[in-house]
């Protein structure tokens, strides 16, 4: 369906230039959600504009069911980005225009009739739910409401590819959830092929079938959505994967007690399921007192935050933190004492 | 009543003022708007951007805008007999007024339209929206109180403006006050003549402020 080869951007400011996409490859296929995912300036948003060509290329090909979208001229570019719907963090609607009116305008691009255009309006509010708005204006609407009605209009048209821009960023957990599920309904009833990119590891857990990890401008890794995260290879994947919950080390609580150790573990897949915790006890000689932890789960795959103190000999607490390593468990040094 | 405020004077006065200011601003937006709105599209980073005819328009609108209007009417007299045949009475002074306002509203609609936000014009391009879409139905939508009160202005500008018109024979109400006040000491017209203008001036500038106003409301 969307096909990326050796798509690179280069920002040119003064006498510097930024790579801000390198050599990208993509294949997604049709009626697929696509996950992108980085930190800011990983160049991830950079990389869904190349898509529809709102940023151009410097070089590479873009082909979209079959088209080459790199080397159309203007016309044909208009006419194919009304075969791609977008949607954006700020929501992007109209101010002067209700909520029906900033549904009709991509359909009065297309030159679409009035007694069109009105059944179309109505169909699409009853998609999204927001019946009720139909006069309203944007103003008068949550931030959830306005994600709606940009869906709705970005359905207008009819398109095979839905792009989202950090669609739910600037929404709460609870929207975002209710956006996230619209967006499943809207691919499973239409069989959309959505893109999107995020730096929220939910909204990767939640809908994507694959996802790519983006950093400096190239991905970095690739695969299905369970896979990636149940074996992270990259830093940057890992710190995705085990960062899903807030970092806990602001508000622990723990007794400073001398010669202990407090470490922070993470583990993803099987690890979470084996007593690693009792192990360490029987077989180190130490004692374990533990902090605070939680096990998540992620797809079909769990992963597992412990925050523990290890209190005992020294050389044997050395030992017990090196066996957790070579188990790849991930452990980060909180306090020595 | 009618004789003491002098109504057979200040009534003709006030018409032909009333004329000289509406022609002349619908002339300076009929110009000066597509103007703006080149300004902001060819301007570097713009949607249709032509950095050179930026600095060409930038620069003709600069110097319209420099030159002091008294000046401006009497250095454009050649053109205003070309343009209406006449260089005195209410039609030609619509020529200078229109000249001296038009560059004003092309920076005010100019400035107005730079507000719009970038997301916006983004939404609509990946909608396939052409240039001509995005300025009739972003742009300048997005920017209409804006634009009014922008509009506004231009006519209290005009105003001021039109009173000097006088110079050339063009009547209205700045003519009124000269004549009659300045040149044979009737003060009492000219009293009259200036609270006409200042009446003037806040009507037009209150239903500025209501039609943007109302606008905005409307869309909260």
């Amino acid at each position: 369906m969307i096909r990326a080869e050796s798509l690179n951007k280069v920002f040119k400011i003064k006498d510097n230039s930024v790579d801000a996409v390198k050599d990208v490859n993509l294949n997604i296929s049709n009626g697929e959600i696509f996950g992108i995912i980085g930190l800011s300036g990983a160049g991830k948003s950079t990389l869904v504009r190349l898509l529809n060509r709102l940023e151009e290329p410097s070089s590479g090909t873009i082909i979209i069911d079959g088209d080459n979208i790199t080397s159309m001229n203007k016309v044909d570019l208009r006419n194919a980005r009304k075969e791609i719907g977008m949607i954006f963090q700020h929501f992007n609607l109209l101010s002067s225009r209700t909520v029906a009116g900033n549904i009709a305008f991509p359909m009065e691009i297309s030159n679409f009739d009035k007694k069109q255009i009105d059944n179309r309006i109505d169909e699409l509010l009853d998609l999204v739910g927001l019946k009720d708005k139909k006069y309203a204006y944007p103003a008068q609407l949550s931030g959830g409401q306005k994600q709606r009605v940009a869906i709705a209009r970005a359905l207008a048209n009819n398109p095979k590819i839905l792009l989202c821009d950090e669609a739910t960023s600037a929404l709460d957990p609870k929207t975002t959830n209710s956006i996230l599920n619209l967006l499943k309904d809207i691919r499973k009833n239409l069989g959309i092929t959505i893109v999107l990119i995020t730096h929220q590891m939910e909204v990767i857990r939640e809908i994507c079938d694959r996802v790519a990890i983006m950093e400096n401008g190239s991905i970095i890794e690739e695969g299905r959505v369970e896979e990636v995260f149940s074996n992270p290879k990259t830093d940057i994947a890992k710190n995705f994967v085990f960062g899903i919950k807030p970092d806990l080390k602001s508000r622990m609580v723990f007794p400073k007690t001398p010669n202990s150790v407090v470490i922070k573990i993470s583990y993803v897949g099987e690890s979470s399921q084996k007593p690693v915790v009792s192990r360490l006890i029987k077989e180190y000689d130490i004692d374990v007192n533990i902090v605070s932890g939680d096990i998540d789960q992620l797809m079909s795959t769990s992963v597992g935050h412990l925050v523990i103190q290890m209190l005992g000999d020294d050389d044997n607490i050395a030992k017990a933190i090196d066996a957790l390593k070579e188990q790849n468990i991930s452990t980060e040094v909180i306090w020595n004492g | 009543m009618a004789n003491f405020l002098s109504l057979d004077l200040l009534i003709p006065a006030l018409l032909e003022t009333l004329i000289m200011v509406f022609l002349s601003t619908l002339v300076s937006v009929i110009l000066g708007l597509p103007l703006g709105v080149l300004l902001l599209l060819t301007e570097r980073g713009g949607i249709w951007e032509k950095p050179k005819i930026n600095s060409v328009l930038g620069t003709i609108v600069n110097i319209l805008r420099s030159f002091p209007f008294l000046i401006l009417m009497i250095a454009i007299i050649p053109f205003t007999r070309l343009i209406v045949g006449t260089t005195t009475g209410t039609a030609a002074i619509i020529v200078p007024l229109s000249i001296s306002a038009f560059p004003f509203v092309a920076r005010v609609v100019e400035s107005s339209l730079r507000e719009v936000s970038s997301g916006l014009i983004e939404a609509a391009q990946s909608m396939g929206a052409n240039t001509m879409q995005i300025i009739t139905k972003v742009l300048i939508p997005e920017a209409l109180p804006s634009i009014i009160s922008g509009i506004t202005l231009t006519i209290i500008n005009l105003i001021g403006y039109s009173a000097m018109a006088g110079a050339i024979g063009a009547g209205g109400l700045g003519d009124l006050a000269m004549r009659y006040g300045y040149y044979r000491y009737e003060l009492k017209i000219m009293i009259l003549s200036v609270v006409v203008i200042i009446l003037l001036v806040q009507i037009i500038q209150v239903i500025g402020n209501k039609i943007s106003i109302s606008i905005n409301n409307k869309r909260k």
